[in-house]
C-alpha cells in the first residue's frame, strides 16, 4: 500500500492561537482515515489545509507525492461542515452544475440512486429536510467519483436512523475502495467507519492507530461499572481508581479479580455490577482529559 | 473550460429567472419610470428660456439682450452640436457675435424659438437671422436612454457586487474552489451571465416603450445594442472589482450606493448637465454612465455613427478591461 496523501509538519498560526501545531501523518490508499478531537482541537483547520482551502502557515500535503495542485481538485470529494448552494437550483440542476465543473465522474441519475435522491430529484434544493441535504452534498462530494473523499462532521445533527442511513452510504464508497478522510465527535461513527484513527488536541496529534490497536496500547484496565447507590462507603474506603458519575460509578483496574473479591470482601451487591472493555470514548477521556462531545 | 464556465454560466442564469421578484423588478421599475415621466412632463414646458451663445466667455460679451431676465444663457463651443440642439428644440436661440454682427439660429418651427427671437430683435433689429429646421426632441425621448441606462447600472452593480458578496458569506464559493474551476472562469460566468441578461431586458424594454409611447430614434439600433454591451461591461466591472475581496454586506452595500448615487445625479439620467459648473461636468465624466448616456443620446436623437461614438465605446472598454484585471486579481474565495 502507498500513502495517498501525506501531511508532513503542518502549522496554522492565527493572530492569537496556533490551531495547528506541527502535525504530520500519511493517509494509505483505500482505508478511512478518521480525525477525532474536542472542539476547538484544530481538526477542521487541519482537513481544510489538506483540502487546499486554507493556506498553511508552514508545512506542506503531498498528494499522491506531489503537491495539492489541479489533479487533486479534480480527483478530490469535499463534504464541508457548513455548504451552501446556489438558491433557486433543484437538486437535479445542483448535480448538473457540479458534474460540469469536471472532466469525468457518475452519469446524474446513477448520482441519485446511490444517495437516495431519485424521488427529490426536481425539488429546490433549500426545500431539504437537513438529512436529505446533507445527502445531496455527499452527492456534490461524490459527483467526480473521487478517489478521496473529505468527510467533515458529516453527521453532527442527524437523527440515530438518518445517521445510520448515512453510515450505509459511506460504507459503499469505502467497498468501492476510495480513501475517506473523516473528522467526527461520534465514537461510534469512527469505530464503525475508521481504519485509522487519529486524536487531536490543542492542534497537536496525540495518538494515532488502528483503533483496536490504540486500546491495547493505552488500556490494560478493563472497567468495572456501578450504580451509584450500591457504591457503599466501604467500597469508598478501598484504594480503587475511579471515576463517578451522576448515575454510575466507574472503577478502573488491570486485576478484575483482586478487585471483585475486594468489592466482595466489603458487600457491595453485585447484582447490577456490569464489566466492560474500554472504548474509544475512554481512550479519548484518558488521553485529552475532556468529554468528547460539547 | 468552457464546459465548467457554461455550467456556471447556465446555473447563474436559472438562479436568476426563477427569482421571481426581482426579475420583475428588473423589467416593471423602468417601465413605470419612462410611463409616469412622460405624463407628468408631457404638458407644456415652463417659460424658462434656454438660449446657447458660441463663446468661451459668457463675461465677455457686451451685447444689451444678454442682460433678459428669465433667459438661460449657456456657453456652447461647438457650432455644429449647437445648431443640431436648435434644430432639436432643446436650445430656444443660438447666438454668435464673435463676427463682429450678431448671428442668430432659430427654428421657426419652436414656439418658444418664436418668442425668444422677438426679444431678442427687440433689442438688437439688424440681428442675421439663420433658419434651422428639425423636430423637436420630447423630454420622454431625451429621458428614454436615462432610464434604461439607470436600469442597467443597478442591474449589474448590484445584480453581479451584491450577488458575489451572497456566494461568498454562504460558502458557495468555497464550495466552488474545492472543484477544479478557476477564479478567472467562475467570474466570466459572472459576466457573461448578467451581459446576457441585462441585454435582453433591456431590448425587452426599449421594444416595449417604442410600441407603448412611439418614442423617436433616429440611429442605428445594432449601434445602441453595442452602447448597452459596452456600458454593461464596464458596470458589470465594477461591480466586480467592489466584491472582489469584501465580505461585509454594509460594506459593500455603502460602496455600491456611493457609486450610484453619484451616477444618478451627475452622469445625466434625468436632465442635461449643460450649465453646470466645470467640476461637476469633471466628474461625470469619470462615470460609465455618463459615456453610456451621451454615446446612447447622440445615436437616438443625433443619428450618429460608430466613429462619432468611438471615444465613448473605447472609454467604457478600457474601464471594463481594467477593472475585470483588477477584480480577478483582488478576488477571495472565502471569508476571512
Amino acid at each position: 500500500m502507498s500513502a495517498i496523501l501525506e501531511v508532513r509538519n503542518l502549522v496554522k498560526l492565527y493572530p492569537r492561537v496556533t490551531a495547528v501545531d506541527g502535525v504530520s501523518f500519511s493517509v494509505e490508499e483505500g482505508t478511512c482515515f478518521g480525525l477525532l478531537g474536542p472542539n476547538g482541537a484544530g481538526k477542521t483547520t487541519t482537513v481544510e489545509i489538506m483540502e487546499g482551502i486554507l493556506p498553511p502557515s508552514a508545512g506542506e500535503v503531498r498528494y499522491r507525492g506531489e503537491p495539492l495542485g489541479a489533479r487533486f481538485r479534480s480527483e478530490a470529494g469535499i463534504l464541508f461542515q457548513k455548504t451552501a448552494l446556489q438558491d433557486f437550483l433543484t437538486v437535479r440542476q445542483t448535480l448538473k452544475l457540479f458534474r460540469g465543473l469536471y472532466p469525468h465522474g457518475y452519469d446524474i441519475d446513477e448520482l441519485l440512486a446511490l444517495c437516495s435522491l431519485q424521488k427529490l430529484a426536481d425539488r429546490d434544493n433549500r426545500k431539504l429536510s437537513g438529512g436529505q441535504q446533507q445527502r445531496l452534498l455527499l452527492a456534490v462530494a461524490l459527483v467526480n467519483d473521487p478517489a478521496i473523499l473529505f468527510l467533515d462532521e458529516p453527521t453532527t445533527g442527524f437523527d440515530p436512523q438518518a445517521r445510520r442511513n448515512f453510515w450505509k452510504l459511506i460504507e459503499a464508497v469505502k467497498a468501492r475502495r476510495r480513501t475517506i478522510i473523516l473528522t467526527t465527535h461520534y465514537m461510534e461513527e469512527a469505530q464503525r467507519l475508521c481504519d485509522v484513527i487519529a486524536i487531536m488536541d490543542r492542534g497537536r496529534i496525540i495518538a494515532q492507530g488502528a483503533p483496536h490497536e490504540l486500546l491495547a496500547q493505552h488500556f490494560a484496565d478493563v472497567l468495572i461499572e456501578l450504580p451509584r447507590e450500591d457504591y457503599t462507603a466501604a467500597a469508598r474506603a478501598l484504594p480503587l481508581r475511579v471515576i463517578e458519575g451522576a448515575e454510575r460509578v466507574e472503577i478502573k483496574t488491570d486485576d478484575l479479580d483482586g478487585t471483585l473479591k475486594a468489592l466482595m470482601g466489603v458487600h457491595v451487591p453485585l447484582r447490577r455490577l456490569r464489566i466492560r472493555p474500554p472504548n474509544l470514548e475512554d481512550l479519548f477521556l484518558e488521553l485529552t482529559g475532556k468529554e468528547l462531545r460539547p | 473550460m468552457i464546459r465548467r464556465l457554461l455550467a456556471v454560466w447556465h446555473a447563474r442564469n436559472l438562479e436568476f429567472l426563477r427569482d421571481r421578484g426581482s426579475l420583475i423588478f428588473t423589467l416593471l421599475l423602468p417601465l413605470a419610470l419612462i410611463l409616469g415621466m412622460s405624463f407628468v412632463f408631457g404638458g407644456p414646458e415652463r417659460a424658462v428660456f434656454k438660449i446657447g451663445v458660441l463663446t468661451d466667455d459668457l463675461g465677455s460679451i457686451g451685447h444689451p439682450f444678454m442682460s433678459e431676465r428669465y433667459v438661460d444663457f449657456i456657453a456652447m463651443d461647438d457650432q455644429a452640436a449647437a445648431v443640431r440642439k436648435v434644430a432639436r428644440h432643446q436650445l430656444d436661440l443660438l447666438l454668435d457675435q464673435q463676427g463682429g454682427a450678431m448671428r442668430y439660429w432659430v427654428n421657426p418651427d419652436s414656439p418658444k424659438g418664436y418668442v425668444a427671437e422677438r426679444l431678442l430683435l427687440q433689442t438688437d433689429p439688424g440681428a442675421q437671422r439663420e433658419p434651422v429646421g428639425g423636430e423637436a426632441v420630447r423630454y420622454v425621448d431625451w429621458l428614454l436612454p436615462g432610464i434604461l441606462g439607470m436600469n442597467i447600472m443597478f442591474s449589474c452593480l448590484f445584480g453581479v457586487g451584491y450577488v458575489v458578496l451572497r456566494y461568498r458569506k454562504s460558502g458557495f464559493l468555497k464550495r466552488l474552489h474545492a472543484t477544479p474551476i478557476t477564479a478567472f472562469e467562475f467570474l466570466t460566468a459572472q459576466v457573461l451571465s448578467r451581459l446576457g441578461l441585462i441585454l435582453v431586458v433591456t431590448v425587452i424594454l426599449y421594444a416595449g416603450t417604442s410600441y407603448a409611447i412611439g418614442f423617436h430614434s433616429a440611429g442605428n439600433p445594432a449601434l445602441l445594442l453595442l452602447i448597452a454591451a459596452a456600458g454593461s461591461l464596464a458596470l458589470i466591472a465594477l461591480g466586480l472589482t467592489i466584491a472582489a475581496r469584501f465580505s461585509s454586506d454594509e460594506l459593500v452595500g455603502g460602496l455600491l450606493n456611493t457609486l450610484t448615487w453619484p451616477m444618478m445625479l451627475l452622469s445625466g439620467v434625468w436632465f442635461s448637465l449643460e450649465g453646470s459648473p466645470d467640476w461637476v461636468r469633471a466628474i461625470a465624466r469619470l462615470l460609465p454612465l455618463t459615456h453610456m448616456l451621451d454615446a446612447a443620446r447622440a445615436v437616438m436623437l443625433d443619428g450618429a455613427g460608430f466613429t462619432d461614438v468611438l471615444p465613448q465605446l473605447v472609454f467604457l472598454a478600457l474601464m471594463a478591461l481594467v477593472l475585470l484585471a483588477f477584480g480577478a486579481w483582488s478576488f477571495r474565495w472565502r471569508t476571512d
